[in-house]
Order: C-alpha cells, then sequence, then structure tokens
C-alpha cells in the first residue's frame, strides 16, 4: 500500500552538456523542402525550406498570422501540405496520418492548451505513453498478467517524466484543474512521454511570468540534453529565443524572410522592419 | 482521514459499485425465498438485468467514448432474436436450458458486436449531431431488417426468407421460429435472475477494466480532445470502434436475456422508444457514472409498475414523466447539488466525530 506514492527515481541529469554544433556530417532530424499550403485561393505558407540538426533547438517567430502555428500543422500532418516534402530523420511523411506522424517521432505542444481535462495528471501522461508501453485491449478486460506489469512500468515511467518538472506530487490532481503554467509543463511531458526525436512548443512561454520564463528555459535545455532530441519551438517572448535557439527562422506571410543565429536575426534590417521594429520605437516586441 | 490515492479511491468506487450489485441480488433471493416479492416486481426482475446491461454498455458509449448513440436497441434486438433462433433450433442438441442459455447470449453478444462493426464503420466518421441521427438511422433499418425476416429450421438446417412463412419451403416436420412481423411466438422461456446477474456482472467487469486501461484511456482522451489524443500517436477510428463494438456485444447478450424471457417476442419491441429508453437511464445516472446507469435502470424500470400499484392507472406515465423531470432537475441543478453535497459532508462529518471520539 506504501508503495503507491514511493517517491520515483529521478530523470538522469546528464553527464556532460551537447555542444549544440550543427553537425552537417550527421542526418538531420527534420527536413522540409518546398513545404507550402494553399486554402482556397490563399497561400498560407509557401517555399518553407528549413533543416533541423539532432540535439538542435531552432526557434520560428514572425508577426501573428504569419503561419508559425500552420507550419507545425503541416509537420503533424493536421493539414495534409499542398506543395512540398517533409523528411523525417531522412524518411518522407508524405501520406501519414496525425497519429502515424508522432508514432514517426514528431510530438508537440498547442498554442491554446489542449489536454485531458477530465483525467488525471498521470492519466494524460500515460496516454502520451500509448504507443511505448503497450499491451493488448483483453489483456486490460481480463486484468492478464501482463497488465499488471505494463501499467507499474507505466505508472512508474509516468511518474519520472513528471519528475522532469518537479511535477510528480501533482499525479494525482485533475489536469484541467492546475494552474495554466503547470497545463503547459504538463503538455510538454505529455509530449515526451512518446518519444519523439523533434519537439514541436508552440508559444511555451505564452502567459508566463519572467521567473516562470527562466524556469523554462533552463527547462528546454536540459530536455535536449537529457534525451537527445532536436526541439523546435514558437515564441513571441525574445528573451527566450534569443537565449536559447541555436537556429532562428523568421517568417513572414507564409514566407521565410531571414534564417541564422540570434545575433544575425537581431541585426537583420528585413527582421526589425517586419517583427523585432526599430530600437526608437520602442524596442522589440513584448 | 487520510487522502486517498486517486487509483484507490477509483478501487473503492468499483468494489463499491460491485458491492451494490451484489448486495441487491442477496436480498433479492432472500426476500424471494421467503415470499416477500409481488409477482410483477418478479416479473421485472430479468428486464431489470438487461436493461441495466444496456445502461452500461451504453454508457461505454456515450459517457467514455463521448458519442451520442441513439440505436442502441437496434443491437438489442440483433442479440434477441439471433439468441432466440440458437435456443429454438439447438433445443434438441442441448437439452440443459442454462447452457443454451449462456449459449444463446455468446451468439447474440457476437452477432450483435458483428453488426456494431458493419455499423460502426460508416457511423464513426462523423461526429457528434450527424453521428446521433446516423446512428438512429441504423437502428431504425435493424428493426426493419428484422421485421420481414422469417427464419425456419428443418432437418437440412435453417432456412431463410424475406418474403413470408411459404417461402421457407420448410420440409415436413420443419417449423418456422421467426416470423416477420408477427416475431417470435414459440419461444421457450429460459432466462433466471442469477442469469441476469451474471451478466450484469459481467458487463460491470468488462466496462470498468476496459475504462482503467490502456484502451479505456485512449477512448477517454479521444472524447476530451480528438486533436491531442491524435497529436499522441492514438488512432481515431480504432479506439472509437473497438468502444463501439464492446458496446453492441454487451447489448447483444443483454438482448438475448431479454428475449429468453418471454414467450412471444416482436421486432417493434426494439425501436427508437427502447433505444431513448436506455439514453435516459444514462443520463440520468450520469455520463461516465457506471453505479449511476444501474441504479437508474433499475429505478426507471420498476417505477412504473410501482405507479401501477398506487391505482394510478391513467396517469401513470404522466407520473412517470414528472419523475423523471424532478429527478433531472434535482440532480442538475447548481443549487440542489450544493445542498446534496453539503448533507453528504455533515453526515460524513458527524460519523467522523463520532470515530474521533472513540
Amino acid at each position: 500500500m506504501a508503495k503507491q506514492f514511493e517517491k520515483p527515481k529521478m530523470v538522469p541529469v546528464p553527464s556532460h552538456s551537447i555542444v549544440p554544433e550543427r553537425d552537417l556530417g550527421k542526418l538531420p532530424v527534420l527536413e522540409c523542402q518546398h513545404l507550402g499550403i494553399d486554402f482556397g485561393g490563399l497561400t498560407a505558407v509557401n517555399e518553407f525550406n528549413i533543416t533541423v540538426g539532432p540535439s538542435e533547438i531552432a526557434g520560428l517567430i514572425g508577426p501573428n498570422g504569419a503561419g508559425k502555428t500552420t507550419v507545425f500543422n503541416l509537420l503533424t500532418k493536421v493539414y495534409q501540405p499542398t506543395r512540398g516534402t517533409i523528411l523525417l530523420n531522412g524518411k518522407d511523411t508524405h501520406g501519414m496520418s496525425t497519429a502515424q506522424v508522432n508514432q514517426a517521432g514528431i510530438a508537440r505542444t498547442f498554442q491554446n492548451i489542449r489536454l485531458f481535462n477530465n483525467l488525471s495528471v498521470e492519466d494524460n501522461v500515460k496516454i502520451g505513453l500509448h504507443n511505448q508501453i503497450r499491451y493488448p485491449m483483453w489483456d486490460g478486460i481480463l486484468r492478464l498478467p501482463k497488465y499488471w506489469k505494463q501499467e507499474k512500468l507505466a505508472h512508474e515511467s509516468a511518474l519520472e517524466l513528471l519528475s522532469i518538472f518537479g511535477m510528480q506530487d501533482l499525479a494525482g490532481h485533475q489536469a484541467g484543474s492546475l494552474p495554466y503554467g503547470a497545463q503547459r509543463r504538463l503538455e510538454i511531458v505529455r509530449a515526451l512521454a512518446t518519444n519523439p526525436s523533434l519537439l514541436l512548443l508552440d508559444e511555451p512561454a505564452a502567459g508566463m511570468n519572467p521567473s516562470e520564463t527562466a524556469e523554462l528555459m533552463e527547462n528546454i535545455v536540459k530536455i535536449r540534453d537529457t534525451f537527445h532530441i532536436a526541439i523546435m519551438l514558437i515564441e513571441h517572448d525574445m528573451s527566450l529565443v534569443m537565449g536559447i535557439c541555436e537556429g532562428i527562422c523568421v517568417l513572414n506571410f507564409g514566407q521565410i524572410i531571414a534564417k541564422g543565429t540570434a545575433e544575425e536575426i537581431q541585426a537583420n534590417p528585413k527582421v526589425i522592419e517586419a517583427y523585432l521594429g526599430s530600437q526608437k520605437k520602442g524596442g522589440a516586441k513584448k | 482521514m487520510k487522502q486517498l490515492s486517486p487509483s484507490r479511491k477509483k478501487l473503492v468506487n468499483n468494489a463499491v459499485t460491485y458491492g451494490i450489485v451484489i448486495a441487491a441480488y442477496l436480498i433479492i433471493q432472500v426476500l424471494n425465498a421467503g415470499g416477500m416479492v409481488s409477482p410483477s416486481i418478479q416479473g421485472q426482475l430479468v428486464p431489470i438485468c438487461a436493461y441495466i446491461t444496456m445502461a452500461i454498455s451504453l454508457n461505454l458509449v456515450v459517457g467514455f467514448s463521448g458519442e451520442l448513440s441513439l440505436g442502441h436497441a437496434g443491437f438489442m434486438s440483433v442479440g434477441a432474436f439471433s439468441g432466440v433462433v440458437v435456443s429454438l433450433s439447438l433445443q434438441e442438441a442441448i437439452p440443459s436450458g442454462p447452457v443454451r442459455l449462456a449459449v444463446a447470449m455468446v451468439v447474440g453478444a457476437v452477432l450483435a458486436g458483428l453488426a456494431g462493426f458493419i455499423v460502426g464503420v460508416p457511423v464513426l466518421r462523423l461526429q457528434g449531431d450527424y453521428l446521433a441521427i446516423v446512428t438512429l438511422a441504423f437502428g431504425e433499418i435493424i428493426k426493419n431488417i428484422i421485421n420481414i425476416l422469417y427464419v425456419g429450421i428443418d432437418e437440412t438446417g435453417l432456412r431463410f426468407s424475406i418474403t413470408n412463412e411459404a417461402a421457407l419451403g420448410l420440409a415436413a416436420g420443419g417449423r418456422a421460429i421467426l416470423k416477420g412481423p408477427m416475431g417470435v411466438t414459440t419461444n421457450v422461456k429460459l432466462s433466471s435472475f442469477t442469469a441476469g446477474f451474471i451478466l450484469v456482472l459481467i458487463a460491470l467487469t468488462v466496462v470498468l477494466n476496459l475504462v482503467n486501461s490502456r484502451a479505456g484511456r485512449a477512448v477517454m482522451a479521444l472524447r476530451d480532445n480528438r486533436i491531442a489524443a491524435e497529436s499522441v500517436g492514438i488512432q481515431v477510428t480504432k479506439y472509437k470502434l473497438m468502444a463501439f463494438v464492446t458496446s453492441a456485444v454487451l447489448a447483444g447478450a443483454a438482448g438475448a436475456l431479454y428475449a429468453m424471457n418471454y414467450s412471444s417476442l416482436a421486432a417493434k419491441k426494439f425501436d427508437f422508444n427502447t433505444s431513448i429508453l436506455v439514453l435516459v437511464f444514462v443520463v440520468l445516472g450520469g455520463l461516465g457514472n457506471i453505479r449511476g446507469s444501474i441504479v437508474a435502470a433499475a429505478f426507471l424500470t420498476v417505477l412504473p409498475e410501482f405507479l401501477r400499484k398506487l391505482n394510478l392507472d391513467q396517469y401513470r406515465m404522466l407520473v412517470y414523466a414528472i419523475v423523471l423531470i424532478l429527478v433531472m432537475l434535482a440532480t442538475n441543478n447548481e443549487t440542489s447539488r450544493i445542498f446534496f453535497a453539503s448533507l453528504r459532508s455533515k453526515f460524513l462529518g458527524l460519523f467522523k466525530r463520532k470515530g474521533g471520539a472513540r
């Protein structure tokens, strides 16, 4: 009985921090070629070319309505692209469904949080583990030994994943009742539970205060270093983007207008005009 | 009092549900032995069990999978008539009544599951109101197919027709089992309260265990947020269909049990009204609340009989409707819910103080 809430073992701290070099010798995790989508006559995204290396943190920025979330929806096949190819670990994801793309290695969070609100925090993570810890339906109905074994494993893994954000004590709470920041973190944990090679974060710092954002930045880097995965994030908080993204891509009207490191982007006149704004006019957005 | 962990709370909750069902069975058996159960209630025992099973199974679709199904009686019907056909055609092969009932229920469940699969594949491509309307249509289609179906048996085996009894072309010594709109008229009653009780327990175990497993979580994830569920790699159609078919299987078994309680039965018994009746049980008991479904199904099945006793005769169904409205208002009203919650906490507080004083 006491075993139920035994402290799970913590997530291992990486022995060395991976130097974020854009190792071109290695296969990129994600490669988009000429990606584009039209809605009726409107071209929402066009000629989107990007390469994300293994364990790279990439940023996608741009003004509202530039098509950033549409890019995420294309990558996860919520929309099927009109043009272009998406290569995930060198494999074309053409014709895959959202669920299949996730199994192939893309996990995401949502701009407007999408949790399973009526279920517990632990169950939310266990649902993320759906394709990692499996057993047939019959074992569940008949409660065969495999059910108990796999459920125990799922319980332990869920608590271990929650411990990334120190949320293991919230495991029993209803997901919908969590405070906003915790809901955002839970979404990230749930995405990580699917064992992705590329994690897409859609405005992870939205609605967070500066200290929460600073903590989130540390955690994003920690996740990258622990799980050795690539992360691509959409964010309006420039301190976060400039602070942790090794490569930044700026989108405006569905077109890439600039790509490069934080310094290059901040100095780019096109980006300043379209998005960042000049220092004289009152500094960077937000 | 120590706060219970959620998984333990769920376990206790489920144990209470099983406890209520078993206790109700034992109490009725004891009362029955003492001759304290009126014949009208006695006659209702098997239908109550069948309706409880129907409510549990529909709750899987409506409460846990979040799809409004208005054709659940259709699957009950498939189970009922296939069960009767199996039972009557195996009369010589299996003389033992309970065994024949079990076989009939299994066959009824399998065929209803098959019907659930055939209906589910197109229906589950839809969502919300559209899905509800299409399930309603399929329920009516099933009713109408059975309404024109003639089944007979002779030494060569089962014979089917959709025109009339003569078209069956039965050899001498053969007999018609299912006679179109007249339905079954020569059924042998096999159902017993114990069989119904076992079926309820099976349905309860299947649904509660399913809901607390990997597949059940996937179903609830799809209900709570379909897009998020897909984004974590859950296949929509597979799990929606799984819940739908499981529900149809249980409904089929309930149908077979129900049919075996009557010597004659026609297809029109399982019409839209029956589907709605079962839906009322589920909604009244609470979506996703299995214990509520059980209590509501039992209560609302007994209520008309009870009202009959009160000599309300022609106002019986009116009172039934009013009681239904009042109960719905009471359970879904914020003020009354707070009132009941405060009553409960007062009661628990009293309990605690007593325990603490000891």
